[in-house]
């Protein structure tokens, strides 16, 4: 029931014409380079306004019936929308209405207590954002709140949590695990110990895995580890005998471009069923069954040819759709590090990870942000800052902890664990609770904040490091 | 690190944070919580982030003093690729993938077509890489070429350079092997660290899948004559296999 709708708007005695939402929607995205590079951002200011006002009319109705790409994606979209509530409370509003609605004091009491977030769909999501200020995105995200559980709790009022990122060119997993002890020190860790990989093999992975658990094991921290390996290799060290916490998947928003990360919806389902039976097996205590933690971010589509000439945002939003349908404990934008051909400046990355961590918390997911740049990009560490202080007062789920904020291995910026503390103190922010009660037993944290002490913390690693030793798994 | 006696906790941070610089170059045990960086550990990053600045907007130049010598000696001439400016390369990869119009009649009218290997110089997004490696790599690889008995056609360099370029040199030029020599992104440890993306009779449409890579070439990575050595063996392999790539392998 594919409908062909045109919208039109007259700005300032000019008329500009949208030959259809997937036009609109493109056309009232803020400024990115990926836009302009796929060719379908708005030819001037004025258009993009223009756009904006064409879409602030239109009905959520509309823009729920109007499936703008056929495949998957969309399918397990409109198979996860609770349509009989989006039909009573959204239908009928604007996509303008819509955001008075959202930013007003009465909304994040009724999205929690009768579970909006499900009514509503990633375009719309991805609609409303595209009329809202920067602020706006940071006022409306603060209150949506999403708690998940693993190992721990994530999402509660006042809590920031952080992963601590500790790559190394190598893997060495001595190396690894002294940038781990460093972030504990620090009083990261709470989100997870999550290493990205250089080497995707099973035994490598296997023995990162093997030495990030027995670190957690041996200091009693109440925190989950991940290898963020591809999910198949996550799945085949998990069969061998690996500890697998999370199950970690780079996603997107449409078939195509799932299918050049070498994933589907299937694999994701089976992999996610796999690790809950996996941990009903495992000896450590797991409060919950929130076991999927996916990556996204803004352009992986277009990058993999996969985008269907609809905007880096829209699609974004679409991974988000993915991801719910999984109850992820975490999910992260990883905003700025696929370069300035998608987000050309630290404007564009700051305004990114602004939308994306709002349009997450609106549709429901604990929703982190890996607050970064690369070299090529127009961004800097002051406004790595900026956005860092921005997304702290949006209640950002989680942020990356990175020794000095420089990935060894991955070759970009990020935040740091100087960082994170930083604005911890200058918010108010805590780890998660029972993170904080295990900080403050070893001494660590006192009276909400850190007290600068090393505890018994340092003995502890010192042995996991050095007995830190290669594991043979069974073939 | 066992065998040590740890009476303090100050001996065991001591000796966690030299283990640490031996073990891995992450920025760890740097300074307590209060506060952020110390001044010498914040102006370090900023120093490091300006050079990795200065790499991906320097311009490829071959009357530099690093490069004039051996740009001289095996006659290298320089050619655009269609981004005409920085902005444009770092904003639109797609035009760093085509050779210009002039650049395409320069080389066809400057090279010796249909030959073994053809070498290609590119700025990538690290001119210093190429400021920095080249000068070394490129007369160690044509004789490693020369004495393999191979045909090396004239080099020349491509500004505002992206790794797709070589499927126009393929198709202008026709050699049996296309070497692209180009500068990776920096990070922080290294703005001079270069890549050789090698493939096989490329032509348009060619992706990654029919190329092969070898890259971390700088000071503290692979050495230029490892590079070299490695680069000649792949060569070698792409005319045996007569692909390159992950394409040819899995075929």
């Amino acid at each position: 029931m594919r409908r062909t709708v045109s919208y039109r708007c007259t700005l300032r005695g000019e008329t500009f014409t949208f030959a259809d939402l997937r036009e609109l929607l493109a056309k009232a995205n803020e400024e990115k380079s990926g836009d302009a590079l796929a060719g379908i951002a708005a030819r001037s200011a004025t258009e993009r306004v223009a756009a904006k006002l064409a879409l602030a009319d239109v009905p959520l109705r509309e823009i729920a019936d109007t499936p703008l790409i056929d495949d998957d994606v969309t399918a397990l979209i409109a198979d996860t929308h609770d349509r009989a509530t989006f039909d009573r409370e959204f239908a009928s509003l604007t996509v303008g209405e819509l955001r008075e609605l959202v930013l007003g004091r009465a909304f994040a009491a009724r999205w929690t207590d009768e579970g909006l977030a499900r009514a509503l769909t990633p375009e719309i999501a991805a609609a409303v954002a595209k009329l809202m200020g920067n602020k706006d995105l940071v006022v409306a995200a603060a209150p949506l709140r999403t708690i998940t559980r693993l190992r721990n709790t994530m999402g509660q009022p006042g809590v920031l949590a952080v992963r601590v990122q500790p790559n190394h060119p190598s893997d060495a997993v001595e190396g690894v695990l002294l940038s781990a002890i460093d972030g504990l020190l620090f009083g990261c860790g709470d989100a997870m110990l999550g290493l990205n990989p250089v080497d995707d093999g099973v035994d490598s992975v296997a023995s990162v895995l093997g030495g990030l658990q027995d670190l957690i094991g041996r200091l009693g921290v109440p925190t989950q580890s991940c290898v963020l390996a591809h999910i198949t290799t996550q799945l085949e060290a998990m069969r061998r005998g690996a500890p697998v916490d999370l199950l970690f998947q780079s996603i997107a928003g449409t078939q195509g471009a799932n299918a050049s990360f070498g994933v589907t919806l299937d694999l994701l389902a089976e992999g996610r069923e796999a690790v809950v039976a996996h941990h009903a097996e495992r000896e450590e205590t797991f409060i919950g069954e929130h076991v999927m933690y996916f990556e996204t971010g803004q352009g992986s589509a277009l990058s993999a040819g996969a985008h269907h000439d609809v905007d880096q945002l829209t699609i974004e939003a679409r991974a988000h759709g993915v991801a719910r349908a999984y109850d992820p404990f975490l999910v992260n934008t990883v905003v700025g590090f696929i370069g300035p051909e998608y987000l050309a400046d630290a404007r564009q990355i700051n305004r990114a990870g602004l939308e994306d961590h709002f349009m997450g918390r609106l549709l429901g997911l604990p929703m982190g942000c890996d607050v970064c740049y690369t070299n090529h990009a127009d961004a800097d560490q002051n406004s790595n800052d900026d956005l860092l202080m921005l997304l702290a007062m949006a209640g950002c789920q989680y942020v990356m902890g990175i020794p000095g904020s420089d990935d060894v291995m991955l070759n970009y910026q990020s935040t740091s664990y100087h960082d994170v503390a930083a604005v911890r103190e200058l918010l108010g922010l805590r780890p998660a609770p029972e993170f904080e009660a295990w900080l403050a037993e070893m001494g660590l944290w006192a009276d909400g904040g850190l007290t600068g002490g090393d505890g018994p913390v340092l003995d502890t690693a010192a042995r996991a490091v050095a007995e830190a030793a290669p594991r043979e798994l069974p073939a | 690190m066992t065998g040590e006696a740890l009476t303090t906790q100050d001996d065991v941070r001591a000796l966690l944070t030299r283990r640490a610089r031996e073990v891995t170059p992450a920025r760890i045990f740097t300074g307590g919580p209060e506060g952020g960086y110390t001044t010498t550990d914040l102006l370090a990053l900023r120093a490091d982030h300006a050079a990795a600045r200065d790499a991906v907007l320097a311009p490829l130049d071959l009357a530099d003093p690093a490069l004039a010598d051996i740009a001289a000696r095996h006659a290298v001439f320089a050619v655009d690729s269609q981004a005409g400016s920085i902005e444009e390369h770092l904003l639109r990869p797609d035009l760093g993938r085509r050779l210009s119009d002039a650049g395409r009649a320069a080389i066809t009218a400057a090279c010796t077509p249909a030959t073994d290997v053809q070498i290609v110089i590119g700025d990538g997004l690290s001119a210093a890489a190429v400021h920095a490696q080249v000068p070394t790599l490129l007369p160690l690889l044509v004789a490693e070429c020369r004495q393999r008995g191979w045909t090396v056609g004239r080099p020349f360099a491509v500004r505002h350079c992206r790794v797709g370029v070589m499927n126009d040199v393929g198709d202008a030029l026709d050699p049996a092997v296309v070497v692209l020599l180009v500068g990776e992104r920096p990070g922080l440890a290294t703005a001079e660290s270069l890549s050789a993306y090698l493939a096989y009779r490329p032509r348009p449409g060619d992706t990654d899948a029919k190329r092969d890579l070898i890259s971390n070439i700088h000071a503290r990575g692979l050495t230029t004559e490892e590079a070299v050595r490695r680069i000649g063996d792949l060569i070698a392999e792409q005319r045996a296999l007569r692909g390159s790539g992950v394409a040819a392998r899995s075929a």
